[in-house]
């Protein structure tokens, strides 16, 4: 117990307002506590029962492995992975959009149109992977369409539950004021949708990093999953550790950053939001 | 007859359910509302008088009958109406004075000169420093006084209101009263208020429209002659108790209570 509290005051002193905002709220001291236990109960689990190191590798072996990736290859394929997956996610959740705002304004696209749509997002896209990377090489091209059709539902079916909305007596009013179909789709059917349209940025961003890293998996030249299949195949364990928490900031970095456009766009959601989220 | 600014003329409205039964929500309901005039309806739920209030604010079609305006039909929504209903409806995402500018525009009039007219409007309805905020930052009277302005701002000759004060509290809505009769008389417009307490229709009206359900028709026209300006303390004279009371045995004889 002793050398873990001393531990927080090690990483308390120096900032000073971290150590503040754990005698404020204890729950951050706490969830720190957890990770200090778990990671030191690991490292000495390993060391204890000599676990071999193609099984399991200590948190030392994987932040050696996480330093020497750093400062060497793994910038050149965090930067290829980030990129598909970034251009995955802007395709698909702009045609996402773009389709739901037609078929959440016409009753006929929805008939015609949509249970099409559906009918493709039961397709595992894993399945699917090998066939795209054919068409479209085994370049960055073809991930980023493999991301962009797993990013293209979750705006879809937000954007059109989005559009339906807003209440029946506010659009009544903005009628009674003569506003045309446009104008009301614009003044508060648009608007009203935007926090599911951001739900729906938040599951599109993350979902992008996973079709990436299948894509990667399928064939490819380069990228973190690529980078992943390289060193499993050379029973690199730490390598493959290392990786993974590469790829999880970059997927926690990206729904943080999602999570802050939307607090300033969706500014009057504040307090409700959860509604939202839970919709 | 020159003097009406609307004319209601044997309308009917049949709504059909989705089992495919009619629903007679209003049968044969003639009246008219004279320039000025603040014309009130009063009658249980299910009397059609919401029906009644859609179909001048042009938001819902009628069956069969006339409804002209100036000796005009009116075919669906029109720039000359405002319109206020039980709940605010207001844009969260704007500001007050940019809720009070939505009429303005969807209807594209001159934004510069209407900016002034609802800034006016705001200062009227006890909302001046208010312009700014938005709409979560509001009390619900505060709020409805909002949809007020709103209604008012593009100085439309007629005034509808379903049941405006209907979720304020009591003391609240007797305030609202009073500053709806205040802004009535500043602004001038004709104003038809759907209400389902007899003792605010009363208060409120020139005339009382009492309605009666099962069909939705006029069972009685209802002249109140009270002085104006009126204030509170009207509501314990002999005269008022009088109208309320005829109202109240009025739908007793009917059989609803509710009201």
């Amino acid at each position: 117990m002793t050398d873990q509290d001393d531990e927080l005051l090690e990483t308390g002193t120096p900032s000073g307002g971290l150590w503040q905002a754990c005698l404020r709220q204890p729950e951050i001291g706490l969830a720190i506590l957890l990770f200090v236990v778990v990671v030191g109960g690991w490292e000495l689990a390993v060391r204890l029962f000599d676990i071999p190191k193609i099984v399991l590798p200590s948190p030392s072996a994987v932040g050696a492995a996480l330093w020497l990736g750093l400062s060497t290859d793994f910038p050149h394929h965090f930067a290829v992975t980030f990129l598909e997956t970034l251009g995955g996610f802007v395709l698909g959740a702009a045609g996402g959009l773009m389709l739901g705002i037609l078929i959440g304004q016409s009753r006929l696209m929805e008939r015609t149109v949509y249970p099409y749509i559906v009918a493709f997002q039961t397709l595992p896209k894993v399945a699917i992977a090998p066939i795209i990377v054919i068409w479209f090489g085994y370049g960055m091209s073809s991930k980023i369409v493999i991301t962009a059709t797993i990013a293209f539902f979750p705006l879809l079916a937000n954007t059109i539950v989005g559009l339906r909305a807003a209440p029946q007596d506010q659009i009544e009013l903005l009628v009674a004021f003569t506003a045309s179909r446009w104008q009301v789709f614009r003044l508060a059917r648009l608007p009203q949708a935007l926090p599911y349209i951001f739900v729906g940025l938040d599951v599109a961003i993350v979902l992008s990093v996973i079709g990436a890293i299948v894509g990667e998996f399928v064939g490819a030249q380069a990228g973190l999953g690529y980078l992943i299949l390289q060193k499993n195949f050379n029973m690199d364990m730490a390598g493959v550790f290392a990786i993974l928490i590469v790829l999880s900031v970059m997927g926690i970095g990206l729904h943080l950053i999602v999570n802050a456009i939307q607090r300033r766009v969706v500014f009057w959601m504040d307090s409700s939001s959860d509604k939202v989220m839970g919709a | 007859m020159s003097d009406d600014l609307i004319t209601v003329k044997g309308l009917e409205k049949t709504y059909r359910t989705r089992e495919g039964t009619r629903i007679h929500a209003l049968s044969n309901v003639d009246f008219s509302v004279r320039e000025g005039e603040f014309v009130t309806v009063v009658g249980p739920s299910g009397c059609g008088k919401s029906t009644l209030l859609k179909i001048l604010a042009g938001t819902l079609r009628r069956s069969a009958g006339i409804v002209q305006m100036r000796n005009q039909q009116l075919e669906g929504p029109s720039r000359e109406v405002g319109v206020v209903f039980q709940a605010p409806v207001l844009l969260p995402w704007r500001t007050v004075l940019e809720n009070v500018m939505v009429p303005i525009e969807i209807q594209r009039r001159d934004r510069t000169r209407f900016r002034a007219e609802a800034l006016r409007y705001l200062d009227l309805v006890g909302l001046d420093g208010f312009a700014d905020k938005y709409p979560n930052e509001l009390s619900g009277g505060m709020q409805q006084r909002v949809g007020i302005t709103r209604a008012l701002v593009h100085d439309p000759s007629l005034l509808l209101m379903d049941e405006p004060f209907g979720a304020l509290d009591a003391m609240t809505r007797e305030m609202m009263n009073l500053e709806l009769l205040r802004i009535w008389t500043e602004s001038r417009k004709t104003v038809l208020l759907v209400t389902h307490s007899i003792p605010e229709a009363v208060f409120l009206a020139d005339r009382v429209i009492v309605m009666s359900p099962r069909p939705g028709r006029i069972s009685e026209i209802l002249e109140v002659d009270l002085p104006r300006p009126r204030t509170l303390d009207i509501i314990n004279s002999p005269a008022f108790g009088h109208h309320v009371s005829a109202i109240r045995a009025h739908f007793q004889s009917l059989g609803s209570l509710d009201a």
